[in-house]
């Protein structure tokens, strides 16, 4: 273990995770810290990104060590996990169809006040909506809903997996404003395929291939690095769009 | 017309024995994923202690007051069971439906093998209030009592589970979890205390049924809990897993379907007429008339 493997106080410290999804194993000794910021979790679709997000959260088995800033939490079981400050985005939104927005709001507040106030900042439509079944708001709603599930609790470090996903380019927008907004008082770890919002928010990169840490580093070396991108992420399987 | 009457009416209480069964199996299934197999012994269960603290106020055991007691008890003692067994079996075997079938089958069999071992085989006439075993003329037909008392209890636990699920958090986190559980469990929730929650609640509801299964039919017998459960099961599919209004809705048209058919048709066919019930909504729609398409998380 060099010194760059050793656990510091970052709001995450991840050492040598291993993930498994049923017998197959996904994940082999992934390290890397979340410092400040927003830090982007990269890589090819399939190399373990999503797994990388559940296993810190305990949703599928793993084993390692994992520090929210400096506590473990590898031994806890994922409702734990949250408690202890962690919000989760999940891949494909997950909001609950069949609640209301406010409903889906009050489930996710840990605490008795919420941080309504900056959710309805950044998203009026969530209280306009407020009465709405969740599953009939369209997609960038639902995002809307994803994203102030994490955004009213007071978190040590936020876990959002690709929240631009499948969005129209103006509700992109609105969302990589409020993730700008969110990092400002809470680290980010942001699995995200599009590179333009990379370069946009993202302080650092962790970029996996293989479910192995390929690269470690700041963002903006490593999107001016075109041989890395492209021998990394995939030559044809990415836009970059300047931003 | 008084016929139409009699077998609507006791369709209905009918259906209320149906639907306090059904209720908590398709929230411990929506919830948790389990097939309770052994939800009809929390209802055999509940109904012979229910029968067992009436009884043993002799000369007063068919009083009010020994009634009252023997719904709670029935209830209490349903819930109890449930808690041991979702506490010390079910809870190692998340996950793991097979094993799940085989020990709540066993369960079932165990529970009906107590009873009779208690009890004996031969059915007990269960200690009511006269008024009970009197008729009520409704519209020219002779309504029994109890069928009043069935519909009334089952209304009552309609309105508590909608209250429950509507306007409590708890609520709101078993309508959560129904649909996506480790979702809830990310939003930083313990969700498995609310799985013993949820089974202890279908728990007591069966005990309950089984203290009504017992007013409804006049007695009781180790077999009342599982023949009632069959038709459970079929309410719960018909209705939709995890919801409690589809569970109404089908115990009420299970019920009312039997009754008629069985009557204008030949005994026998109200039993075939909602197994083909089930076959169409399973073709059909088969998530059932009122859940949403479940996913497996």
């Amino acid at each position: 273990m060099n010194a760059r493997d050793e656990p510091d106080h970052s709001a995450l410290s991840v050492r040598n995770l291993d993930a498994w999804i049923g017998n197959q194993q996904i994940l082999h000794s992934v390290t890397f810290d979340v410092g400040e910021g927003v830090t982007a979790l990269l890589g090819r679709n399939g190399v373990g990104k999503t797994t990388t997000l559940r296993a810190l959260l305990g949703l599928v088995r793993r084993c390692g060590e994992v520090r929210l800033a400096g506590d473990r939490i590898d031994d806890l079981p994922t409702h734990a996990v949250v408690v202890r400050g962690v919000g989760y985005v999940p891949e494909n939104r997950e909001v609950f169809g069949s609640l209301t927005v406010a409903e889906n709001l009050t489930l996710a507040a840990r605490t008795p006040h919420p941080d309504l106030d900056t959710v309805h900042q950044l998203f009026p439509e969530l209280r306009e909506r407020a009465k709405q079944a969740a599953g009939t708001l369209s997609g960038g709603q639902q995002q809307m809903v994803a994203l102030a599930r994490a955004l009213i609790n007071d978190n040590t470090i936020l876990l959002i997996d690709e929240p631009t996903k499948g969005l129209a380019p103006r509700i992109v927008e609105e969302v990589a404003a409020a993730l700008r907004v969110a990092a400002a008082r809470t680290p980010i770890l942001l699995v995200e395929q599009d590179l333009a919002v990379v370069e946009t928010l993202a302080d650092d990169v962790v970029v996996i291939a293989d479910g192995r840490v390929a690269h470690r580093g700041p963002a903006r070396d490593f999107l001016a690095d075109q041989a890395a991108v492209t021998s990394l992420l995939g030559v044809g399987t990415r836009e970059v769009t300047p931003s | 017309m008084s016929v139409v009457v009699l077998l609507l009416i006791t369709g209905l209480g009918l259906g209320a024995l149906y639907f306090l069964a059904a209720s908590g199996l398709s929230l411990i299934y929506g919830l948790m994923r389990v097939l309770n197999f052994a939800h009809g012994a929390f209802l055999t269960l509940g109904g012979y202690l229910g029968y067992q603290v009436a009884s043993s106020f002799g000369p007063e055991s068919n009083s009010w007051p020994v009634f009252l007691l023997s719904l709670v008890v029935g209830a209490a003692s349903g819930a109890m069971f449930a808690a041991v067994v979702e506490l010390v079996l079910i809870r190692r075997l998340y996950e793991r439906e097979i094993e799940q079938v085989l020990v709540t089958v066993g369960i079932g069999l165990a529970a009906v093998a107590l009873v009779i071992g208690i009890w004996g085989s031969d059915a007990r006439r269960y200690p009511a209030p006269a008024w009970m075993s009197q008729a009520t003329n409704v519209l020219g037909a002779q309504v029994p009592n109890s069928r009043f008392v069935c519909i009334l209890a089952a209304v009552v636990v309609f309105a508590f589970l909608s209250l429950l699920l509507g306007r409590t958090r708890y609520g709101l986190i078993i309508r959560a979890g129904v649909e996506n559980r480790s979702m809830v469990a990310a939003l930083g929730i313990d969700v498995r205390r609310s799985f013993t929650a949820v089974f202890v609640l279908g728990g007591a509801l069966a005990g309950l049924g089984g203290v009504l299964a017992g007013l409804y039919n006049a007695s009781l017998s180790p077999g009342t809990g599982d023949s009632l459960l069959i038709f459970a099961f079929i309410v719960v599919v018909i209705g939709g897993l995890g919801s409690v209004r589809g569970a109404a809705v089908a115990a009420v048209t299970v019920a009312l379907l039997q009754q008629f058919a069985n009557y204008y048709a030949a005994s026998g066919v109200g039993d075939l007429m909602v197994v083909l019930a089930l076959a169409v909504v399973l073709l059909v729609r088969p998530q059932g008339l009122f859940a949403r398409s479940v996913r497996i998380a």
